[in-house]
C-alpha cells in the first residue's frame, strides 16, 4: 500500500490505518483508495486461483483455467455491447452509467453460463462441454471484434482499456457486492474438495465411488462463475493467474490432495496478485500485462519441468 | 451376489445383450468373455450403475441398484475401469484412501478404522511397500494392483473389473487373477471381470459368462469348455486356413 503515484511511507500507512496522526489527504488515499485496492487484489487472487484449480480438476486438463467455460468472452460481450453497441444505437450516456460496466459484464457472463448449463444438462461427456465452451468463446470473440470494427475511436479505447484489466476501478460501495460474491464462491469451492479429489480419477471412477456427477458439476460451475465472473465484471479479464497458480501450488506442495491444494492455491493466488499489483504500480502498466509476463514463464517452467 | 433379471443392454437402438437372467454367486470368480464389441464393457457399466440398462434390473445383495443413491451404490459395488490412472504427486496410499469416500465425511477425513482398512487393502494386494510412492513412477502391473486395492478399500460385496489384465505381461496376468480368486474365496466377494484371455478364464475362474450376442451364457468353466460355445465363437474360422 506504500507504492503508488504519491510516495507514502510505511509509517504513514500504518498511522492512517490505525487512526494515528497523519495528513488527512494521506489518510484518505490510504483508506479509500489503496486499502480498497489491496482488498480487491486479495479477492481477485483468491477467486481466480480457486476457480482455476476447480476447472483444471473437473476437465482433467492442465490448460483449463477459470475462463474455459466462456465466462470472459461473455463478460466481454456484455461490456462491448454497452461501450461499443450503445453509442452506435444512439443511446445516451446516462443509461450506460446506470447499468454500469460491472453490471454489463455480469449479465454477459451469466448469460454464457446459462447456455453452458443448459447444454451440460443434455451432454454427459465433459470433454464435449470443454470444446463447446471454447467454441462459444471464439464465436463471441468474433462478435466482439465485429463491434470493435464498427465503433468510433473513443468507445474503442475505453473498451480496450477495460480488456487490460484494472484493480483500481472498484469503489468502496462495490466492495459490498464483490466481497460476498467471492466469499460465497470460495465457500462452494471448499465444499467441493471431496468431489474434486474423486474427480482426479476421472468421472467414471468418481461416480462408482459415490459421487453424484450432475450435482458436483453444477456446484463447481456455480462456484467458478461466481468467482471468475464477478472478478471479470469488476476488474476486467485478468489472465494467467487462474491458469498458473494451481500448477505452482502442485509443485510447491508436492501433493495432489485438494485439502492441501485448495487453500494453498488461494494463498498463492493472493500473494501473486498483490505482487502483480505492486509491480503494475511501480512500472505504471496495466495489471493484465504484468500477470501475463509473470504467468507465462511460470506455465512454461511447469510444463518443461513436468516432462 | 449379483443378480441379472431380464436385463437388456445396448446403446441407442442397438441391443447387445437381451433378456439376460443369471446370478453371479458370492465367493466365485467370474470371467466375462466375448468378441470385441459384443457388449462386455456395456454390461459391466450397467452392473456398476454407470449407465441405465435398456430393460430389466440388476440386483446386488437383493437390492435394485437403480433404486439406490449414489452413495449406497458405492457401498455395494466397486469398479476398476480400463482407464490408466497416473496422477502426479498422488501416492498409492492416497488413491486407495479415495476408496473410503462412501464412508467419510464431507471433506474426506479418514478415521483410524479407515486408515486400517486402507493399510490392509494395500497389504492384501502386496503393495504395502509402495504406499508412499507416487503412481507416475510405477509399472502397469503395480498400478493395476493399487487400483484393485482401492476397490477393496471400498469394502463392497461385489467388485467389477473391465479388462484388468490387458496392459500386463503373462506372469502379472496370472498373479492378478489368482489374487482376485483369493479375494472371492477368502472374503466371499462376488467378482466379475472381462477378459480376452481364454486360458486364464478356463483355468483360474470358477464360472464363465459368455456374451454370444444377444445371449449371455453363464456356466461353470469346465462345462463351458465342454459345451462348445467357446470353440464356435472364437475358433470358428481357424480351420479354414489349414
Amino acid at each position: 500500500m506504500a507504492t503508488g503515484d504519491i510516495a507514502i511511507s510505511l509509517a504513514d500507512v500504518w498511522r492512517s490505518l490505525c487512526g494515528g496522526e497523519v495528513d488527512p489527504v494521506t489518510a484518505r488515499i490510504v483508506v479509500d483508495l489503496r486499502l480498497v485496492k489491496a482488498v480487491v487484489a486479495v479477492l481477485v487472487g483468491a477467486a481466480l486461483a480457486s476457480s482455476g484449480l476447480q476447472m483444471q480438476t473437473l476437465f482433467r486438463n492442465p490448460l483449463a483455467g477459470p475462463y474455459v467455460l466462456g465466462i470472459t468472452s461473455g463478460a466481454s460481450l456484455g461490456v462491448a455491447l454497452l461501450m461499443l453497441g450503445a453509442p452506435l444505437l444512439g443511446l445516451s450516456a446516462g443509461m450506460m452509467s446506470a447499468v454500469g460496466v460491472a453490471g454489463a459484464a455480469w449479465i454477459g457472463a451469466a448469460a454464457v453460463l446459462v447456455v453452458v448449463a443448459a447444454v451440460s444438462v443434455r451432454i454427459k461427456d465433459i470433454m464435449v462441454i470443454l470444446i463447446l465452451g471454447m467454441m462459444l468463446s471464439s464465436g463471441i470473440g468474433a462478435v466482439v471484434q465485429m463491434l470493435q470494427y464498427v465503433s468510433d475511436n473513443d468507445s474503442l479505447k475505453s473498451f480496450v482499456i477495460w480488456t487490460m484489466g484494472s484493480l483500481g476501478d472498484v469503489t468502496k460501495p462495490q466492495l459490498w457486492l464483490l466481497v460476498p460474491a467471492v466469499l460465497v464462491g470460495l465457500a462452494i469451492g471448499v465444499a467441493q474438495i471431496k468431489p474434486l479429489n474423486l474427480l482426479q480419477l476421472g468421472p467414471q471412477y468418481a461416480q462408482t465411488m459415490g459421487l453424484s456427477m450432475g450435482r458436483s458439476r453444477t456446484f463447481i460451475f456455480l462456484s467458478t462463475t461466481l468467482l471468475a465472473g464477478t472478478v471479470t465484471a469488476f476488474c476486467g479479464p485478468i489472465g494467467f493467474v487462474g491458469l498458473a497458480v494451481p500448477h505452482v501450488a502442485r509443485r510447491l506442495y508436492a501433493n495432489a490432495d485438494m485439502r492441501a491444494l485448495m487453500p494453498g492455491s488461494v494463498l498463492l493466488g493472493i500473494v501473486m496478485m498483490l505482487a502483480c499489483d505492486i509491480a503494475s504500480k511501480a512500472l505504471t502498466v496495466p495489471i493484465n500485462t504484468v500477470t501475463a509476463l509473470l504467468g507465462i514463464p511460470v506455465v512454461v517452467w511447469v510444463v518443461i519441468r513436468n516432462r | 451376489m449379483i443378480r441379472l433379471e431380464d436385463l437388456t443392454v445396448g446403446y441407442g437402438s442397438r441391443m447387445l445383450i437381451e433378456h439376460a437372467d443369471c446370478e453371479f454367486v458370492s465367493g466365485r470368480l467370474v470371467a466375462l468373455i466375448g468378441r470385441n464389441g459384443s457388449g462386455k464393457s456395456t454390461l459391466l457399466r450397467a452392473l456398476a450403475g454407470l449407465s441405465r440398462p435398456q430393460g430389466g434390473r440388476v440386483l446386488i445383495g437383493g437390492r435394485d441398484i437403480a433404486k439406490m443413491t449414489a452413495a449406497e451404490r458405492a457401498r455395494s459395488v466397486a469398479f476398476v475401469t480400463t482407464e490408466r490412472v497416473r496422477i502426479a504427486n498422488m501416492r498409492c496410499r492416497d488413491i486407495v484412501a479415495l476408496g473410503r469416500a462412501p464412508y467419510t465425511d464431507w471433506i474426506g477425513r479418514l478415521s483410524p478404522a479407515d486408515e486400517r482398512i486402507v493399510g490392509e487393502a494395500l497389504r492384501t494386494v502386496g503393495m504395502e511397500d509402495y504406499a508412499d510412492r507416487t503412481m507416475d513412477k510405477m509399472s502397469d502391473g503395480e498400478c493395476q494392483r493399487v487400483m484393485v486395492a482401492r476397490a477393496l478399500a471400498q469394502d463392497t460385496p461385489a467388485i467389477l473389473l473391465d479388462e484388468p489384465t490387458s496392459f500386463l505381461d503373462m506372469p502379472n496376468r496370472y498373479q492378478l487373477c489368482r489374487l482376485l480368486r483369493r479375494l472371492c474365496r477368502e472374503r466371499g466377494k462376488s467378482i466379475v471381470f472381462s477378459t480376452h484371455e481364454l486360458d486364464i478364464a478356463l483355468n483360474i475362474c470358477d464360472d464363465i459368462a459368455l456374451v454370444d450376442s444377444p445371449r449371455l451364457i453363464t456356466l461353470p468353466s469346465a462345462e463351458m469348455e465342454a459345451a462348445g460355445h467357446i470353440r464356435r465363437l472364437f475358433f470358428f474360422d481357424m480351420g479354414k486356413e489349414d
